[in-house]
């Protein structure tokens, strides 16, 4: 039986394209960027090319791309850089309770130098309004740190109002995009973006390759130091291949292929939801599918089935979804959103699962997926029974 | 074609390009994810860890995986300062090392820390002894490259780790990037050593892959929080292609260590032979024990490193000035600089750097192509 795979929020496949480009390059440029002599000027004239295209896709220049190791070295480097550089100016913070670890540990390192760091809470459609936003601001708020599509729900925050608020104040703005970027359309500008972080793995590009974007009137030291790559602000022989696949990535992804991928996953949400209703299943979607949601994911309560055993009951069956989201390896552990939502004496917190659509799931994938759902969560709920 | 600037970077392994491929394809899942995909990924993960450990000669729990020798010397310096800052706020190195170290300790300085960097002889290698003697009660971190970059110079890391036996308290920091391969590894490795920094493109392996070994129960703060990665002292996503790309880079590395170290070696003696008792050369990289068998530096006096790279590379024959990642910097070779050679020497410096893939023929032609850039400056007076 082939397998299914809905758990894209998690990672992506690369896609042939990608590969066929890092091994182009692995072949081909073999230099070091940093070498002066001809094989460092054509590794460095790929790296020059593939930022300009990731620079243009979010109408940032060359200049604020930061290439990093990933989403979490990005993100890492924003809060931590950001505050070191600002610690003068206060040692406040905002953020969310719905944050990526990777923000959320950080932002608790930064609690234990002395920043106080205020995570607003959300709503039931696990989003929160710019007045939240608004009545934390203080004068010496540094920093506010909000993703722009959660990775369990796909709620979308108010990124640019958001940005259109903070535009006057002294706090600079960090936009954890990684689930955003490469569906919908980013713009540093129009939205009044400082710092955002991307990786390149959810969108079908390579492992450990993501970017930070840096405005240009924005100073901050290097997390990592050596040499001089990415103009002094992080050290380490450049991932050319890693970096040209990326660029790959995203020169596949026009604003119309966007807007098509966001409809395609609208419309797989659609037919799973009808599907699970006309087979009587008791669900409920966690979040709300609105205008505010990235359909390429959909997180559903499943109700009376257990979270862990509806996930391993489909593996059984060669799907994959998701119990929440991969980073904590191995462990299962209920997840921060969902308690942030509906509280921890929730159901919805032990009996949901996370599935997320990626660009090679299809219509009769999705048909599959539905059909186990219905009988295991029947055959689960009998045997409770 | 004559690529001798292998200490920059070296061309991947296509046996190691076609794993890299291979598990992008099939094993792309997150290795942290629950269900069947992601513990495929996850078990590559584990057993290329486990491979890279055995190679070493330590354990899995004790290898964990970056994204470069810069990240994995980032973290073994700046996570140690951190996390024993209670005990001290002294830290020693030398002042030949990489600047991914160099620049660390630097920012440390910053942060009130207080470094010894000690200076080398004349052939570019610390003393065991200067090291004890920089020792203080508040010494946290003796962070010493085991070959050095510039001029392949082998410093004394067992002498100073049979030293560090008596300190116990100290952590000691191996930045073995240039050493790993080399069929040097009998003499390096010191039971002593608790953190060891090593990047994979340097022997054939994928860019964007680097790894620290941290022994057992040794502290060390993250650089990077987040989702808990590598025992949660390395957070992001797996790199499951580089990672089994990189341990098998190392097996085909190691196994043929031996065989490469004496071509290598022979490369560098038919340089040598041309290069002794030369008017106008000095050589920094002899044909001694304590030196790598892959990298030469040498200096023709009164021209510029530069000048003599871009002569070389119209002849297609790519060397570099001393490392790549200082070669955009104007200050010049910070190893010469500590070794007290003469600016003007200095400035002539060019490094060159051999893999498994040169050959004597490479080497030959090397010579004659240098002997024609050479003549061309034999009229200046040496």
């Amino acid at each position: 039986m082939n397998s299914l795979y809905f758990d894209n929020a998690a990672t992506t496949a690369m896609r042939p394209e990608v590969i066929e480009e890092m091994t182009d390059k692995m072949t081909t440029i073999y230099g070091n960027a940093s070498s002066t002599h001809e094989f460092g000027r054509q590794a460095k004239k790929v790296l020059d090319d593939s930022r300009e295209i990731l620079a243009k896709s979010i109408n940032a220049t060359d200049k604020e791309i930061i290439i990093t190791s990933g989403g979490t070295e990005s993100n890492n480097m924003a809060l931590r850089q950001v505050a070191q550089i600002k610690q003068n100016e206060g040692n406040h913070i905002i953020s969310t309770v719905i944050e990526h670890p990777s923000v959320l540990r950080t932002l608790e390192y930064l609690e234990g130098l002395g920043f106080e760091v205020t995570y607003l809470p959300v709503n039931l459609q696990g989003n929160l309004s710019t007045e939240d936003v608004k009545s934390a601001l203080r004068p010496d708020t540094i920093l506010v740190s909000l993703m722009s599509v959660n990775n369990e729900t796909g709620a979308k925050l108010p990124i640019h109002e958001i940005g259109e608020l903070l535009k006057d104040h002294q706090a600079v703005f960090h936009t954890d995009a990684v689930q955003s970027y490469g569906l919908d359309s980013i713009d540093v500008r129009r939205d009044h973006i400082d710092l955002l972080s991307t990786s390149a793995h959810k969108i079908n590009g390579p492992k450990f390759i993501g970017f930070l974007y840096l405005n240009k009137d924005i100073f901050v030291k290097p997390l990592i130091l050596g040499g001089e790559q990415e103009s002094k602000r992080r050290a380490g022989t450049e991932n050319v291949p890693a970096i040209a696949g990326f660029a790959k990535a995203v020169s596949l992804l026009d604003e119309k292929s966007k807007q098509d991928k966001q409809d395609f996953f609208k419309k797989l949400t659609t037919q799973l939801l009808s599907n699970l209703k006309e087979n009587h299943v008791a669900f409920e979607v966690n979040g709300q599918l609105s205008d505010n949601h990235s359909y390429h994911v959909l997180n559903l309560w499943i109700k009376g089935v257990e979270t862990s055993r509806l996930q391993m009951n489909l593996d059984l069956n060669h799907i994959a979804v998701s119990g929440g989201s991969a980073c904590s390896a191995g462990s299962l552990e209920p997840s921060h959103v969902l308690t942030a939502m509906y509280g921890e004496n929730s159901s919805r917190v032990n009996e949901s699962i996370r599935i997320s659509f990626g660009e090679f799931n299809t219509e009769s994938e999705v048909e599959a997926l539905s059909n186990q759902v219905v009988k295991i969560s029947s055959k689960l709920l009998t045997k409770n029974k | 074609m004559i690529y001798f600037d292998n200490s920059s970077t070296t061309l991947i392994n296509a046996n190691v390009l076609n794993t890299y491929q291979a598990v992008s394809q099939k094993y792309w899942s997150n290795p942290s994810s629950l269900h069947k995909f992601g513990e495929k990924s996850f078990m590559l993960v584990e057993q290329s860890r486990l491979q890279i450990a055995d190679l070493l000669g330590v354990k899995g729990s004790e290898v964990f995986f970056t994204s470069s020798g810069t990240e994995s010397d980032n973290w073994a310096i700046k996570g140690t300062a951190i996390s024993k800052r209670k005990l001290g706020n002294h830290l020693i190195t030398t002042q030949i090392e990489h600047p991914a170290v160099l620049n660390s300790m630097k920012q440390l300085e910053e942060l009130g820390f207080k470094v010894t960097y000690l200076p080398v002889d004349q052939t570019g290698i610390v003393s065991p002894d200067s090291v004890e003697q920089a020792i203080t009660e508040n010494t946290i971190l003796v962070s010493i490259m085991a070959v050095n970059n510039e001029i392949g110079s082998i410093q004394p890391i067992a002498k100073i780790g049979d030293i560090l036996k008596e300190y116990p308290s100290i952590h000691y920091h191996v930045d073995a990037v240039q050493a790993i391969g080399k069929n040097l590894w009998s003499k390096l490795f010191h039971p002593r050593i608790d953190l060891m920094s090593f990047s994979a493109h340097k022997f054939n392996g994928p860019r964007g892959v680097g790894f620290l070994y941290k022994k057992a129960n040794r502290q060390l703060q993250p650089l990077l929080s987040g989702g808990g990665q590598e025992q949660n002292l390395r957070s992001g996503t797996e790199n499951t292609p580089g990672i089994v790309a990189s341990a098998k880079a190392l097996r085909l590395t190691i196994e043929t260590q031996q065989k490469t170290a004496q071509q290598t070696v022979a490369i560098k003696r038919e340089l040598l032979d041309y290069l002794t008792d030369k008017p106008g050369i000095s050589i920094f990289s002899p044909d001694a024990s304590d030196f790598a068998p892959h990298i030469l530096t040498f200096a023709l006096e009164g021209v510029r490193g530069e000048t003599l790279v871009h002569l070389l590379e119209e002849q297609e024959i790519y060397v570099s000035t001393t490392s790549a990642c200082s070669s955009k910097d104007e200050t010049g070779s910070g190893t010469l600089k500590a070794m007290a050679v003469d600016d003007r020497i200095a400035q002539g410096a060019i490094r060159l750097s051999f893999s498994s893939e040169n050959t004597l023929a490479e080497a030959q032609e090397f010579i004659s192509k240098f002997e024609e850039i050479y003549k061309r400056f034999e009229n200046i007076s040496y």
